[in-house]
């Protein structure tokens, strides 16, 4: 079945008529919930990501199955009630010494298909959902998993340090580099200290300042894109977060060393694109990047965040739609089920991704790169035009 | 490619040319009025020759792209670029009401093909380059066209070295052109940055209401940024504010005079005096 293309509220397959509605009820509710991609949205209330919690060097284990149904995407029920089943056979064994090795193996292929057949025909709002999942790893997990020797630079030496946005020196592959990533926090007092991945003005004038020292140093940047949107508040407004997108938009497009950008999660409109201007644009599988939320298009249109799912299908903001409109260069596939369920894997194909292409950039003199990247954005949006 | 004109002479100092009555979106037609601002009732024909301002209270009316570039251009001398260019619905956005219906209704209200006229003309006989973004059309949203024209016009006065004048009215990236509305920020930034680079002047105007994606891109980068009286100027809606922090906010909150005290605009200008600051400006940074 393909439920790709499917308008409207994804339904739950597997379960009986009466907790699907159930589920849809739940479901809405969340959304609701969830409605803009603002902080006060989700709310700091909220049950944390992992009890493990711990500092920012604590990473999502992609083994462990979110604990509780609470926890898991509506759509991931049937797999996580597969990946339980496994976990009480082999405790079963283990215990009473019977041999289910066959049992075993049989519903870990089953698992495995299930994985696949669910994640080749996610909707759009399911990605979304997968984006989003409070396992999926974030900035700070693949700087733990990817970069060498990470030294952290704080402050815009303006007005303060921004902890929705973290940047630094390190290396990646055989690459110096200097990394600018939004920051969302695991459990709820780093949440709490990041606004939830959304960047206050000082974030992005940090992130331009570090970006301006690594290129007086010849040294590429990476930017690792997650965050609902810039923080919509009053001293975001007083001291201009528009102003600070829009600089780092000009100056970005002008650093005369190779930069490279990725989606990593969310790519929430203008508070994604203001660390988002380089000579590449990649997405991770299940990231998503839009001009405006689902919810926040779908209380444009419908007065409500219930239509959030419609307003995904019409965003095209997957990385699938994106690449073939031509606004990416890349999709970085993702582990099987997402790379909240191994977020090591997921950081080797960034890495990967990231030493390949800055391998490639790096042959190009900086006249020729600025004026590919000029190239680069000058095309977008040709597509769409009648003259 | 922009289409070049040749044959464009200075021109004597000229009075602003009123545009005769022309359709309004936001003004009830009707021979009188009430002004939002002071509640008086006003004559229409008035306040149309006050260049759409109240004669009492000097409230700034909206006005449409094309009344802009009457009121601002030397009569006569502006020469439209991009006129024909539309959007071809890149990703077929039918989500409740279908994008290329609402285009279509945009373009039959403005007689625009988008929500931005560009062009070449000159002010006080001062040649400049112009684009004037247009509220009614689609609330003035930045998508690939109206992106694409301002870019353009940023190329154009950065080859043929006239300051460029931009006008923003806007409501910020167009929805329904997603992540392709969004990439217009950073295009017309970079061209913005190619401008900056070969010492071009840029005076940003921001009038009533300039937020989203058109402010966090050109509108915040000019040389200059000048802001009509009492305009929305901001990133963020109010509303998404308001519920996003849970608490009043203060008076005249992201009105222009906040953003002049808050250091991110240079000077408020009255609709009456923009001809006359504007040429005042080419004059003392012009080469
Ligand atoms: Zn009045």
């Amino acid at each position: 079945m393909n439920r790709g293309g499917r308008i409207g509220p994804p339904v739950v397959v597997c379960l009986p008529a009466s907790s699907k509605e159930q589920t849809l009820a739940k479901r809405t509710r969340r959304s609701v919930k969830k409605t803009s991609a603002t902080p006060s949205a989700a709310s700091p209330s909220a049950k944390p990501a992992k009890s493990a919690s711990g500092g920012p060097s604590k990473t999502a284990s992609g083994s462990e199955t979110p604990s509780g149904l609470g926890m898991g995407l509506a759509f991931e029920q049937p797999i996580l009630k597969l990946e339980k089943q496994i976990q009480e056979l082999l405790l079963l064994q283990e215990t009473k010494g019977v041999d289910y090795n066959a049992e075993i193996k049989q519903m870990r292929d089953n698992l495995t298909a299930l994985l696949k057949k669910t994640y080749d025909n996610l909707t759009a709002w399911e990605t979304v959902q997968v984006a989003r999942h409070p396992s999926r790893p974030q900035t700070r997990d693949y700087i733990d998993l990817m970069v060498k020797d990470f030294e952290e630079l704080s402050g815009d030496r303006r007005h303060g340090d921004d902890k929705a946005m973290v940047t630094g020196t390190g290396r990646i592959g055989s690459h110096k580099i200097m990394l600018v990533g939004h920051c969302k926090g695991r459990d709820t007092r780093e949440k709490i200290a990041c606004n939830f991945g959304c960047a206050h003005p000082e974030g992005y004038r940090k992130a331009l300042l570090k970006m301006q020292t690594a290129a007086k140093f010849g040294l590429p940047i990476v930017t690792l894109i997650d965050t609902p949107g810039a923080y919509p508040g009053l001293g975001s407004e007083e001291r201009s977060v528009a102003e600070a997108i829009a600089v780092n938009l000009r100056e970005m497009s002008v650093l005369p060393v190779p930069v490279v950008c990725i989606v990593i999660g969310e790519g929430g409109s203008g508070g994604a694109l203001g660390i988002g201007v380089g000579d590449r644009l990649a997405m991770l599988q299940y990231a998503w990047y839009s001009v405006i939320s689902p919810e926040g298009c779908s209380g444009i249109l419908w007065k409500g965040s219930a239509n959030a799912p419609d307003a995904a299908e019409a965003l095209k903001l997957t990385s699938r739609h994106l690449r073939e409109l031509g606004v990416i260069d890349e999709v970085i596939a993702e582990p099987l089920g997402g790379a909240h369920r191994n977020p090591r894997q997921a950081a080797v194909a960034l890495e990967r991704y990231i030493d390949r292409t800055l391998r490639e950039l790096k042959s190009l003199d900086a006249e020729k790169l600025l004026d590919l990247r000029y190239q680069r954005l000058r095309r977008q949006g040709a597509g769409a035009l009648v003259e | 490619m922009t289409q070049l004109m040749t044959s464009v002479k200075p021109l004597p100092s000229q009075q602003p040319s009123v545009s005769p009555a022309r359709k309004h979106v936001d003004v009830p037609a009707g021979l009188w009025l009430g002004c939002p601002d002071c509640g008086e009732m006003i004559y229409r024909k008035e306040m149309e020759a006050n260049l759409h301002t109240c004669p009492r209270c000097r409230h700034h009316f909206r006005v449409s792209a094309l009344q802009r570039v009457n009121m601002l251009v030397d009569t006569g001398t502006f020469e439209e670029t991009d006129k024909r260019m539309t959007s071809s619905d890149p990703i077929l956005f039918n989500a409740r009401k279908s994008y290329k219906q609402q285009l279509l209704e945009a373009q039959k209200a403005s007689g625009c093909g988008d929500a931005v006229i560009t062009g070449k003309g000159f002010i006080k006989g001062r040649p400049m380059v112009l684009a004037a973004m247009d509220f009614f059309f689609l609330a003035g949203s930045m998508g690939s066209v109206v992106g694409e024209k301002i870019t353009r016009a940023i190329e154009l006065a950065t080859a043929e070295r006239v300051p460029l004048v931009i006008v923003s009215c806007s409501g910020g990236a167009r929805m329904q052109e997603s992540t392709a509305s969004l990439m217009q920020m950073a295009k017309t930034s970079a061209a913005l940055a190619r401008l900056h680079k070969a010492g071009g002047l840029f005076v940003s105007v921001l009038a009533d209401p300039t937020t989203g994606g058109t402010t966090a891109s050109f509108a915040m980068l000019g040389d200059l940024i000048y802001a009509e009286p009492k305009a929305m100027i901001g990133f963020a809606g109010p509303r998404t504010i308001a519920n996003t922090i849970k608490v009043e906010l203060p008076e005249g909150f992201q009105r222009a005079e906040f953003l002049v005290e808050k250091g991110f605009v240079d000077r408020i200008v009255p609709r009456g005096e923009l001809r006359s600051t504007l040429a005042r400006a080419f004059d003392f940074f012009g080469r």
